[in-house]
Parts: structure tokens; sequence; C-alpha cells
């Protein structure tokens, strides 16, 4: 079984091809082109160079979310245009499950950031579980001062990972007991896509192209002016 | 992989490639995102639509008074995927019957705009067809070549939509001059901002349009902006007016004011498209946009290009609002003209028409 993997949810663009072997092969930017003219060639080179026909693909990964609005559905988009041509399932995996994946060895809290811009970032906090990293709650939109003010009412040590811990370190770091993952883990990786999207696909766990649903967890500012004049 | 190839036709995937092979049986998906519709189409030869599927999001944008950007470009991620599976089912065809996939590139809303091609450039890449980056406005004038393909050029085509108001000469394809065009606002945001006022809802072209029926058109003079001067046009100037009446005039009635706006706008659309059309010796009319859908703009335009001998084309209102039928066309022309565009291909907002001279 072939996953193709997308991930354009923050500044960086990036996609992988894998399966019982691992990854086969992947691509990454964070610099350059922007997504939509740099998404389809990288597939394209990807497949190249794991020397896989996109025929052979069984199923495409998407990060659904969060992250920046347009980027996030240049990869949602593709990926679903790639499923439907090729009549193949789809799992989505969240921006944040991809930033905490890969520090699934530490045995500290881990809580996922991701700067949303506006001065707000999104995050989610993490413990291990055998063989990954289990989301303790929901994820949240907010300031970086709300942030710290959870990550202070906690006991316990705490790693943060992703461009918003980066971008508002100076936030968090003022407390013993936490640290920043440092610019290795600034981006949701493609690779731990197609890690995480393999082991669902393993149980079937997967949706069709149009049953995708992308995590925004913030509304258009229209619709936010709306409901304020509503309830005035 | 093998697919049917139609006779004569030689398909590769070269990007750079000046021309392309096109025919008679060249059959190209179109998609079109660009603002609030979102559509798939497949044409065959540039002009024979096997399907066209339009999904408005009218119904989404309408308690806000007009398209919200992120509202439109989250909209076209959940619509494109059934409304693409429909078009290829109603045209009976799939990936290894299409020679190529065609999207808007621009002008329009960047988000919007991007949900289009990354899934056309998507498609193409799977398929392994060409990608054809499509200009909205040149779309449009070719929707009525679409209708009729035997139009013969040079014509004059009136394109009045929310977001533009120009008199384009065609003189061949992709041979364009701009002739006029709106210096403020566009005549359907006028509509819109006029309905607005007027409490009669959005859209507002279709609002003051049912409303106009039973109004005077002769009851308030409003102004006829630019009348004389040139081909360009201008509407901020008759929106202050309609609202300065009002306020005067509380108890005025909304079916006379309506009835005399679009008569002021009529007036002006149809004497410059005359003007133009007398000007470049064109023979033909053409009218497209969203705007051309209304009433009495159809009316008028016709018996203007009676009166002035010329042949008028009114494209049917399907095919004057945004489709996507329109962009399978003109990509039909392009992929002929200019080859495949580049799976790098972005999107561009303020995308202008190439113009000639
Ligand atoms: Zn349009």
């Amino acid at each position: 079984m072939l996953i193709l993997g997308l991930e354009s949810a923050t500044a960086q663009v990036g996609c992988a091809i894998g399966g019982h072997e691992g990854v086969l092969a992947s691509s990454h930017s964070s610099r350059g082109k922007r997504h939509a003219e740099n998404l389809t060639p990288a597939i394209d080179f990807v497949c190249r160079q794991a020397r896989v026909e996109l025929s052979e693909i069984s199923c495409v990964a998407v990060d659904n979310g969060p992250g920046l609005f347009t980027g996030l559905r240049v990869g949602v988009a593709s990926g679903k245009a790639i499923a439907q041509a090729l009549r193949i399932p789809m799992i989505a995996v969240s921006s944040l499950d991809l930033l905490a994946f890969p520090l699934r060895y530490t045995d500290r809290r881990i809580a996922a950031v991701i700067d949303a811009r506006r001065g707000e970032v999104f995050w989610a906090f993490y413990r291990q579980v055998p063989g990954g990293v289990q989301r303790i709650g929901e994820p949240t939109v907010g300031s970086p001062d709300e942030l710290a003010a959870e990550l202070l009412a906690q006991p316990g040590e705490t790693l943060l990972a992703g461009d918003g811990a980066i971008r508002y370190a100076d936030r968090f770091l003022d407390r013993a007991n936490v640290e920043v993952a440092g610019g290795d883990h600034a981006h949701p990786s493609a690779r731990s896509l197609v890690q995480l999207a393999h082991a669902r696909a393993l149980r079937e766990d997967w949706v069709r192209p149009q049953e995708i649903e992308l995590l925004y967890l913030r509304k258009p500012d229209a619709e936010i002016n709306w409901s304020t004049r509503e309830g005035a | 992989m093998i697919r049917p190839q139609p006779q004569g036709l030689k398909v590769t995937c070269n990007t750079g490639d000046p021309s392309f092979p096109v025919g008679a049986e060249t059959t190209i998906l179109g998609l079109e995102t660009s603002c609030d519709e979102t559509a798939a189409s497949v044409v065959v030869g540039g002009h024979l639509v096997r399907s066209s599927v339009v999904s408005s999001q009218v119904d989404i944008h309408a308690r806000f008074g007009g398209v919200v950007p992120e509202i439109a470009s989250r909209a076209h991620v959940d619509l494109l995927t059934p409304v693409i599976a429909e078009a290829l089912v109603e045209a009976g065809v799939d990936g290894p019957d299409l020679h190529a996939v065609a999207a808007t590139v621009g002008p329009g809303l960047v988000g919007s705009l991007l949900v289009g091609v990354s899934t056309a450039k998507a498609l193409a890449l799977v398929w392994d067809i060409p990608f054809v980056a499509v200009n909205h406005l040149e779309a449009h004038l070719y929707a009525a070549l679409v209708e009729d393909p035997s139009l013969e050029l040079p014509v004059v085509v009136l394109l009045v939509s929310g977001g533009h108001t120009m008199l384009v000469a065609m003189e061949g394809h992709g041979r364009y001059r701009l002739l006029g065009s709106t210096l403020d606002d566009a005549a359907g945001e006028a509509f819109d901002k006029v309905a607005r006022y007027l409490g009669l809802g959005y859209p507002g072209g279709p609002a003051i349009d049912r409303v106009a029926m039973d109004g005077d058109p002769h009851a308030i003079a409003f102004p006829r902006a630019m009348m004389a001067e040139g081909l360009d046009f201008s509407f901020s100037g008759l929106k202050t007016a309609v609202i300065n009446h009002v306020r005067k005039h509380p108890d005025a009635s909304t079916a006379d004011v309506a009835a005399s706006f679009q008569e002021a706008v009529v007036d002006v659309l149809v004497a410059k498209a005359r003007r133009a059309a007398v000007q470049i010796g064109a023979r033909g009319l053409v009218l497209g946009g969203g705007v051309a859908a209304n009433s009495l703009l159809r009316e008028r335009f016709l018996s203007a290009c009676v009166e002035e001998g010329v042949h008028g084309f009114l494209p049917s209102r399907a095919m004057c609002t945004d489709n996507a039928a329109m962009v399978a066309a003109a990509a039909w022309w392009r992929l002929g003209s200019d080859g495949p565009s580049g799976l790098d291909h972005g999107a561009d907002p303020n995308l202008r028409l190439p113009l000639i001279g």
C-alpha cells in the first residue's frame, strides 16, 4: 500500500510518499515560490524520486489544519483532486498531531503550537502512548499569553514545538519547566503525515474525498462581525 | 498509460511548446472558481458543451450583502469535488477521454482561484494531460463563441458584471483591444449598492430587474455620466444621485427609483456599445457578464443592433454569468496557440486581458 502525503498548513509546503517500507521519498520547502506554485511540481518530483507512478497510490493523506487558510486549501484541494481522479480514499491528519508525533520519544508533555497570525496561535497538548502520541483536550486558538497561562497552571515539564512556539518563545520561556524545540520542529512534516496515515490506513480508517473536513478553528471575519451584530 | 487519441492529434505534455494540436475532438475539462460560482464543464472542440455544472453560492453570501472572500474559498473546497464528478458523469467521460484540464487563474479572489488552479493542476498530473491557465475575462469573451461558433469577427463585446464593465474589440482569436472601461464602480456593483440602499436585497441585479417592472423608467431623470465623452463609463455619480434623491423624497416609489436607475445604466451601456461598434466597423455586438442577464439591457441591446445593422448576439443567461464552459472554450484556443501551461502556475488576482496595440 502506497500513500501520498500533502502538507501545506504553515509557511512550509511538503510532499512525501511511502508505505510498509516507511517513507520512500519526500520534499519540503519553506522558502521561495508560493504553495500553489510549488506543490504540483513537488508531487511529480517525489513520485519520480520514489519511482512510483501516481496510479500506484492507494490513499492520499492531507494535513487538514489548523493553519494558514489559503495554504491549507492548496494542499487539501490538490489531495482531493488526486483521490477523486484515482478513485481512492483519503486520510486527514491535524497539523498539530504532525508537530507532536516526531517528539514521541520525550517523556515530557508536548504542546504543538502553530502561528495563526494576527497575534494568535493554534495549540493542543499531547502525551506519549506506545508507538506515538495522544492528544489531551481539544485544539484551541488564542493569544500566546492564554497559552502561557495554561502552561503555568500545569504541573510537570512541557516541550513546545511549532512556528508559533518559536515566534513567541519569550512568552513561554520564563518558566523553568518549559522548553521550545528547535527549528527542525518548526513545521508539520509530510513524512510524519505519511507515517501516521499509514497506521490509520491499515485499520481502513479513511474517508471519501468529499468527506474531508478542514479544521479552521476560526470563523471568517464577516461571520464574526455578523454574529456580533446579531447579538447586539 | 494508454488513452484513445482523436485522429490527427498527438497529445504530449511538453510545457513551453508554442503551439499544441487541437481539433474537433479535443475534449477539455474546465474549472471556474474565481468568485462565488463553483463550476466545472466538459467541452469538445472548443464549442460543443457536453456538460456545464454551476453551483452558486449566492444564498451563502446573501445575508452579508456581498461576496465574502474567506467564505467563498471555504465553499469552493467543499463544492468542487461533487461539481467535477457531476460534470464528468453528465458528459459521460472520464480522465482517459480528456485531453486537457483548464482553470481560471485570474482575475478574481485569490483564495478562491487557488482552489480551482490547485485542483486542475493535480488532475492534469494524475491524468498526464496538459494544464491550461485561463484568463477569466478572455473566457467571458469566448462565451458567445460557444453558443454561436459561426460568429464573424471583429465583434465588440460589452462585458458587464459585478467586477467589470468594459468594451472590448475582439479582432481575432487572442487579439483584443480595450475600447473603454469603468473609471469607478462596475455596473453590477452599482446595481448591488443601489439595491442594498433601497432594501431590495442581494444580489442587486435580479432584485432591481424585478422591482423595476412595476415602475416608471422616466419618473426620475438620473444623470447619464460621460454620455458624450468617449467609451469609458462612470457609475459612482449615478449611485450617489439615487441615494440623494431618496433622501430628499423619502416617499418616492421604490419601483420608480429602481426603474429610473436601471434606465440610466442601460442607456449609457447601450449607447456606448453602439458607438464602439460603429467606430471599429464591427460585424457584431456581443453581450456578456452577469449584468447581461438584465431584461431591459437585453431588450435595448438587441434593438440597438437592429437599428445599427450589426449582428447582435445575446448568449443565454447561463452563458453570460460565470460558468466553466467558457473556460474550457477559451482553453481550447489558448492550448492551440500557446501550448500547455506549467504545473508551477499560480493564481493572479489582478490578471488583465492581454491586449494588442
Ligand atoms: Zn465573470
